[in-house]
Formats: C-alpha cells, structure tokens, sequence
C-alpha cells in the first residue's frame, strides 16, 4: 500500500534521469548527430577527447574553477559569518542583504554585469578606461575571461554560504565559546580552536558540494563569453552542450558527459556516505 | 552566544561587513538606477543620477520582452512545478521519513545520487527524446523535467519536517479506525503545511530563475519564459541598455518582494535542504 506513495516520484526520477543518463553512457560509444542512425564506434569519441586541446582546456578550467570556489567564497563566507556573530546587532538584516544575490536569476546576474561593469561602452569599466585606468574589458582577454565569470558567480554564490555558516556557528554552544574567553584566549584563536571545529561538518558537506558544482557550472560561462574568446573559458558543460546542440556531435557530448559525471561521482560517494550517518540515527 | 569584543575590534568588524554590504549591492543599484536612464547618459556615466527619469524604459521593456505572454509562461510553468514537487515530494518524503517500506534505505541513497547528477548527464537523450515525441515547446513536459531535478531537495527537506511529527497522533488515529491514507492526509499534511509552504517557495524561486533547461525545450516565441526572453532580448547587439536593465527589474521584482516578506522561509529552507540536523 505504502509502496504506491513513492510510485509517482521514482516513474518521473526514471523517465527524466535515471533512463536517459544511462542511455547517455550508450551514446558515447556512438556517433549520433541527433537524427539518423547511432553508429557504433567504441573508444573513439574517449580517444579523440583524448587529442583535442578544447577538452583538456575546459578540464582544466573546471579544475581552476573548483580550487577558485574552494578557497575565496569559504573564507569569504566564514569570515563574514563569524564577524555577524561578534557584531550580532544588525546581523540579521546583513544576512538578508548578502543573501540576495542568491535569489537574482543567474542569466540576469550575468547581463547585469557583462553591461554595467565589464562593457567598455556602458559599465564601469569603460567610465575607468575614459577616466585613465585601463584594465580591459576582462571577458575579451584571453588570460583573464574565467577569471572575469569567476568574479561574477563569486558575487552570485557567497552569500549563501555565509548564511549557511552563520546558521551552523551560532549552534556551536554558548558555554564553549564562554570557556575559551575565560581562559584567555584570543578572538582568532577562539575562531581558530572553538568556532570552526565546531561547524567542521557543515565545512566539509559545501566543500563537497562545491566540487560537485564547479564540475556543473554552465549559465554564466554560456551567457557571459560562450566559452571564449578562443575557448580560453570553456568549461566541460559548455563544450558539452554546444557539441550536442550546435555541431551535433551527440556522441562526442555525450563523452564528455560522462567525464564530467566521473569527477563528480567521487565527490558524490563522499556525499552519500556522510548523509548515510544521518539516516542511520 | 556571547562575543563581547573591544569597542576597536567592533568597530573593524562593522567596517568590513559595511564593504562586503556595498559590494553586494553595487551591481544591484547599478541595474536599479540604469533602469530609470535613456541609453544616451548610460554611455556617458553608468554611476550618475538620471536627469530624468524615463519610465518608457519599462513600458518598452515589457513589449519587446513580450512580457504580457513571457511572465505568464513563466508562472504556469512555476505553478505546475510546485504542485508536482509538493503533492509527489510529500508522499515520498512521508514513507521515507516513517520508513513505511522495506526499501526505503535504498530509494533515499537514490535520491540522494540523482541530487548531484549532472544535467548533462541525461539532458541530451531527453531533448532528442523528446522532439521525437513532440514534447518540446510543451510547459507541462518542462514542469515534469524540474520535479524530476527538484524533488530529490525538497524530499529530503520535507523528510525532517516529517520526522518532527509524533508518532503518538499517528498510533491514536489508527487505535480509532483512520486508514492509512487517512492518517497521512488528516493527521500529517496540516502539521506539516509550513514545511510544504517552505519547500512550495524554495522550489518556485528555483523555476522562476532556471535557465539551461527552459532555454534548451521552450523556444518557440509563445512558449519563452521571461527569464529566456530577457536573454534573448539582450543579446549582444542590442544597444537599448536602459529597455535591458528594466526587463531586468520587471523579472526580480516579484522575486526580491517575496523574498523580503518571508527571508527567514527561504533562508532556512536553501539551508535545511543542503545541510541537515
């Protein structure tokens, strides 16, 4: 009887992700442009990503983007977070206000800042470029357009983090804190010996996910430069994409699908195991 | 908790929460003021007030973004969205929160799995799938796309909302003759509405704002969400910046407004969803 009530979730789940996804893995052992026939190629889409320099630069940026997310929105989060526990009064309209980029369309976000910042003609990079100081427009330079989206999903995604971090921090008990004070320590060492140990798990679950995510991240790169200039920031999910849908390379997509699924199959294991913890309370 | 801290200490601490404040709201205000300007004085000084304020900005945004049609696609397809994600999500959330079946170990790590796949991972079998069934353009195959990405969250956000519920109410229905389906309707539902209220708002916020998804199956000029208009309304060579920065605010108003009025249901829910206990 109790079976019926999960039927509805796990047909739809199976129908849109589990089916397809497999059917995924088929397809990069095929070549397939979407219409005609799937040919059955083996390795062959695998060996030419093997080969092709685009691959291995989105492999590489979605490297740099993970190390990027893994480093300055954390600390940015945990300081900011730890901060609003000192300060307390205000703290919560300050939460309200770096929790709002958060809920801002991310295709807006990005026109927001690809025009009134990053454009030479409208943003304010071209007011500083008129005034004297020429940076360039960022997403045009080859050395700096994932830097450039970088900045702006930093902007986009920190403070959620420091909301998180808030929420766990002000967990950590009360009495603890009072003992570290007592005994003299210093407000960094109270930080550095009370405050982080005591939201390690909450830490480690948005490092997870923050692998999980730097392998998926798409709007911005697809709305900001499309991977360019000169595919200096593509990413695995965009190449993917336009493979599929502009080139109709299927296949090929499809392969690099599965690259991408790799890396966060890893990151995934460790998310399910520490969720498993959980359940088994 | 108490932190009582130097008045010096407090002072650096307010400053920097200040910076990241401006920060934050920089490119907010930026799009706010550039919205209310003619093209003209938006080239000549993104950061200067207007000299006067172009209403006709709005006017022309909500034309050519055809957001008569748009911002009603968009609210047909969060509507079906939520009412799929919650009506399919609780029931799930229920079972597995109770542990009602045997198998409910297995269904929640398979949940949990599909909550970090890629959508590359089955977005392109879905798409040629779907064009050879003829679901592409079609609002309620795209509903059914976001409850297959959004209920594995909102599952397991509900589940805690689930588990908070006394066991007791649910052994005294059935001492009094409820039947199960009973007793999940008339004695979990109403204690658990908040937590559908809270999962209903989290999940709409995440429709309204999707890109990748309503992008690659909604493209016809009829069926384009408002998000997918103003993207395609700013493209690269458009130069009616003002126009751009109002469709912009048309779309984040009712969003920003909602979030104002119920921020600690938002801000609890994205947290509870992602970390637990």
């Amino acid at each position: 009887m109790h079976r019926l009530y999960v039927l509805p979730t796990l047909l739809i789940n199976l129908a849109i992700i589990a089916i397809p996804a497999a059917l995924t893995v088929f397809l990069a052992f095929f070549r397939w442009d979407g219409i005609s026939a799937p040919v059955f190629v083996g390795l062959e889409n695998f060996s030419r990503l093997w080969g092709d320099r685009v691959f291995w630069t989105a492999l590489t940026n979605n490297i740099i983007w993970t190390a990027i997310f893994l480093t300055v929105p954390m600390a940015m989060g945990l300081l900011a977070a730890t901060m609003m526990l000192v300060a307390r009064r205000g703290s919560k309209f300050f939460q309200v206000i770096y929790f709002l980029p958060v809920i801002i369309a991310t295709a807006i976000t990005a026109r927001v800042w690809q025009i009134m910042i990053y454009s030479p003609v409208t943003g304010v990079v071209g007011l500083l470029q008129r005034t004297g100081l020429d940076f360039g427009n960022p997403l045009a330079e080859t050395s700096s357009a994932l830097y450039g989206i970088a900045v702006v999903d930093l902007w986009h995604w920190w403070g959620f983090l420091c909301v998180i971090f808030y929420a766990a921090l002000r967990q950590v008990p009360a009495e603890q804190i009072e003992a570290a004070r007592v005994e003299g320590a210093t407000f960094f060492q109270t930080i550095r010996y009370v405050l982080l140990p005591g939201i390690r798990p909450t830490i480690t679950l948005m490092m997870i996910m923050t692998v999980i995510w730097s392998f998926l991240v798409f709007d911005f790169v697809y709305i900001l430069t499309q991977g360019g200039p000169a595919f200096s920031s593509e990413v695995l999910s965009t190449y993917a994409y336009r493979s599929a849908f502009y080139d109709l390379a299927v296949g090929k997509a499809a392969a690099i699908s599965v690259v991408i699924s790799l890396f966060g199959l890893a990151a995934t294991i460790f998310y399910i195991r520490i969720q498993a913890r959980e359940f088994e309370q | 908790m108490r932190m009582s801290e130097s008045r010096a200490t407090l002072a650096l601490v307010y400053i920097a929460l200040s910076v990241l404040l401006i920060i934050t709201l920089f490119p907010i205000a930026l799009l706010i003021l550039n919205s209310l300007k003619p093209s003209t004085e938006i080239v000549q000084n993104p950061l200067l007030l207007p000299s006067q304020i172009r209403w006709d900005n709005f006017t022309r945004a909500w034309e050519d973004a055809n957001f008569g049609r748009t911002l009603l696609n968009s609210a047909v397809l969060t509507g079906l969205t939520i009412i799929l994600v919650c009506s399919t999500g609780s029931l799930t959330a229920y079972v597995l929160a109770r542990r009602k079946i045997k198998t409910w170990k297995i269904i929640t790590f398979y949940l949990l799995a599909t909550t970090t796949a890629p959508i590359q991972l089955f977005l392109f079998p879905l798409y040629f799938g779907f064009a050879r069934l003829g679901l592409i353009n079609n609002p309620v195959a795209v509903a059914f796309i976001y409850t297959a990405v959004y209920s594995p969250f909102a599952i397991m956000l509900l589940r805690t909302y689930f588990l908070a519920v006394p066991r007791e109410l649910e052994e005294a229905a059935l001492i009094d003759g409820a039947t199960h389906w009973q007793v999940f309707r008339r004695v979990y539902l109403p204690i658990v509405s908040p937590g559908i209220l809270t999962v209903a708002l989290i999940i709409g916020l995440y429709s309204w704002n999707e890109f990748l998804i309503a992008t690659t199956f909604l493209q016809g000029q009829e069926r384009l969400t408002a998000v997918v208009s103003f993207f395609l309304l700013s493209g690269q060579y458009s130069s009616d910046w003002g126009q751009i920065m109002a469709a912009a605010l048309i779309i984040i108003l009712p969003v920003v407004v909602l979030f104002i009025l119920l921020q600690r249901r938002f801000i609890e829910g994205m947290a509870g969803g992602s970390v637990k206990g």
